[in-house]
């Protein structure tokens, strides 16, 4: 299968394989245990492509088992391969290791060694200080598909606080749309000339170190990146035949930021915000916040009804490389508490400065034990030309998946 | 003489005040004595299958697992781990109850490995879209209720206590609940539940009892009948273990992600 880029992956699996063959597991195993999910999908833009070679619509399947192996001393062994093969984009089609991790579990410390992914973040919808991973912005642009990130994470449990820190000796190129794609800018991206800064390229070490800890209502998480920019700065150049093209490069920056939840009765505050330095020429803050308010037994009924308010700002404003740098999004949430766990949530940022905005919704409905039905719908309106989804413009999407867990 | 009489007198008003222990106290009596009963049994893992059926008796099943921590001088710990429907697997909660005042909960979602903070004040809301509220699930602790002893009755061939129970936390969905106790082995085996306009809404009932260590009675069954909705669920419980020697540390953010 030329199409699948197994660079991306295979090393990975190779070099883990590698470390842990060094180490002795334990004899007795009284876990042992497959899981995971197959799954179709359909999408659909009712709008004309804008760009050449853009398809109207596409056909995927994706298969995601898992493989969980837990030894006596609560040690563990996790595998997770992720498959995605589609019919409208080629570079949609790929394989990555999600997840490839030892875990040993000391009295007072935790040590992983492995293909992970890791999540820091209390806002709904901007993951802002999330970093740790690349995204596979193939699977979907809501920044919630993660590459897996080859790291050695020790986390050490204290009355005070949780210290963790992460070794990541490898760098993960984000996935860009290919040419037959939607929800791509009009320049192709050409990562075949990535360009990095540091000139171990890929293989430059980066580290980040993170305090976590609960006081009361109070979840606080203090985290310091150093290492390889997963945003990357797009450059302009041409082609072999003198075509415009994109070239993603990866800088070193330094990333310092803070994550809280305060609880006060029903309500949910939360806050995100972060100082990063060496991206571009411009050193910045960003912050995102806001609060999410449940009403429980809604219409009379078992159902819950929450409503999500938040704001996103970028210092660097429209200069700003993501969309959201000054931006308020509405969500409500819907949950049935049928046996079907019938749940809608439907979104909608506003830009503040100008009149885009960017509305979804996403359904899901379980059927019978396996079968897991999800629809989604996005949308972006008024886009302005200086807009970063302008070239989305015409890319609303409808998309239903239909997947069996087991 | 003056001696004899004052200790007739003491005599009568000591009798006096036993026979006037008001229904409240002999209610707040009962239950502090069902506490202490429960108490001493350091921690807990057990299995529970979840199986919900509406009206028209379509059904559906949840298997959850879960670890329970004593903590000395307020609520339990506990991490409920979702096996099945497959799709939720993973899928954990953390909580901490609190003897007054809300719990604090952690819920774990496997496939963003997110830890997400949430709020408990919304003590009635339905527990995995079962007819159990989390009020009904999370540790009950003395401290929750204000309690009224209505008489003493059979139930179930059992001789038992009957009283009711008034919520104390804000945001119960009920008014009142009656329970009805055995006065041998203090086991509830049953409770009715009424809603906030003080309508009956659920039955709870429990059977098969089993004694663990030689002292805990615990239910091997709990049916909820919602009488509003016609719905019902049944939570089978099994492989009770007790001091399994967990400690605090499993029972955090960071035991949550690799809760499995």
């Amino acid at each position: 299968m030329p199409f699948i880029k197994p660079h991306r992956a295979g090393w990975t699996l190779l070099f883990f394989l590698a470390i842990l063959a060094l180490f002795r597991f334990p004899v007795k195993v009284f876990a042992h245990e497959i899981s995971g999910f197959a799954a179709g999908e359909a999408r659909l833009f009712p709008n004309e492509a804008l760009f050449p070679g853009q398809n109207d619509q596409s056909a995927s399947f994706a298969l995601q088992p898992e493989y969980y192996h837990e030894f006596e001393s609560g040690s563990s062994f996790t595998f997770v391969p992720f498959l995605r093969v589609d019919s409208g984009d080629q570079e949609r089609t790929h394989f990555d290791i999600r997840e490839l991790t030892y875990l040993w579990l000391q009295e007072d410390y935790e040590l992983r060694v492995g293909v992970r992914k890791v999540f820091w973040g209390t806002t709904e919808i901007l993951h802002l200080v999330d970093i740790i991973n690349q995204n596979d912005q193939v699977e979907n642009i809501d920044t919630e598909d993660k590459l897996g990130q080859p790291m050695v994470n020790v986390s050490f449990y204290r009355d005070w606080g949780t210290i963790d820190v992460f070794m990541m000796p490898f760098f993960r190129e984000r996935t860009f749309q290919g040419t037959g794609g939607r929800l791509r800018f009009a320049t192709p991206i050409d990562d075949d000339r990535v360009q990095y800064e540091s000139s171990a390229e890929e293989w430059h070490t980066d580290w980040a170190m993170r305090y976590s800890h609960t006081f009361g209502d109070l979840d606080i998480g203090l985290s310091q990146f150093i290492g390889t920019n997963r945003e990357p700065t797009l450059l302009n150049g041409t082609d072999s035949n003198g075509s415009a093209i994109k070239i993603p490069r990866y800088e070193q920056i330094k990333q310092t930021s803070i994550d809280a939840s305060y609880v006060v009765g029903e309500w949910l505050w939360k806050l995100e915000s972060l100082y990063r330095t060496g991206q571009g020429n411009e050193n910045y803050f960003a912050w995102t916040g806001g609060f999410e308010y449940t009403f429980t037994g809604v219409f009379d009924s078992a159902m819950d009804f929450g409503v999500v308010g938040e704001w996103m700002y970028d210092t660097r404003e429209e200069r700003a490389t993501n969309a959201f740098e000054n931006d308020i999004a509405t969500g409500l949430r819907l949950a049935v508490n049928d046996a079907a766990s019938t749940e809608a949530l439907f979104g909608w940022v506003q830009d503040l400065d100008t009149s885009a905005r960017f509305l979804f919704l996403e359904a899901s409905r379980r059927f019978g034990d396996n079968w897991l039905l999800t629809a989604e719908l996005r949308a972006f309106i008024h886009q302005p030309m200086e807009d970063l989804f302008f070239d989305l413009r015409d890319d609303e999407i409808m998309q239903m998946e239909l997947a069996y867990y087991f | 003489m003056k001696i004899l009489i004052t200790l007739l007198a003491s005599i009568f008003l000591f009798s006096g005040f036993a026979l006037a222990e008001t229904p409240e106290q002999k209610g707040l009596a009962i239950a502090k004595e069902d506490d202490k009963r429960d108490n001493g049994f350091q921690d807990f893992t057990a299995n529970m299958v979840m199986l919900l059926k509406n009206r028209q008796g379509e059904e559906s099943t949840r298997h959850i697992r879960n670890k329970t921590l004593e903590v000395e001088g307020d609520g339990d710990k506990s991490i409920s781990i979702f096996d099945r429907p497959r799709d939720v697997k993973g899928t954990a909660l953390l909580n901490f109850t609190h003897k007054v005042g809300t719990d604090d909960q952690w819920l774990y979602l496997p496939a963003l490995k997110r830890v997400k903070r949430i709020s408990s004040a919304n003590k009635s809301g339905s527990f995995m879209g079962s007819e159990f509220a989390y009020e009904d699930v999370t540790s009950q602790e003395v401290e929750k209720y204000s309690y009224k002893w209505i008489r003493d009755e059979d139930y179930d061939g059992e001789k038992c206590f009957v009283f009711e129970r008034y919520p104390v936390y804000k945001n119960s969905g009920y008014t009142r609940q009656v329970v009805w106790l055995d006065q041998k082995e203090y086991k509830i085996l049953k409770i009715e539940f009424y809603d906030r306009k003080n309508a009956s809404l659920k039955t709870l009932t429990q059977s098969k009892f089993k004694q663990y260590l030689d002292k805990y009675w615990y239910p091997e069954e709990m049916y909820m009948k919602n009488h509003q909705t016609g719905k019902s669920t049944l939570l089978t419980w099994t492989n009770y273990k007790f001091k399994n020697g967990l400690k605090d540390k499993d029972f955090n953010k960071n035991s949550l992600k690799r809760a499995r």
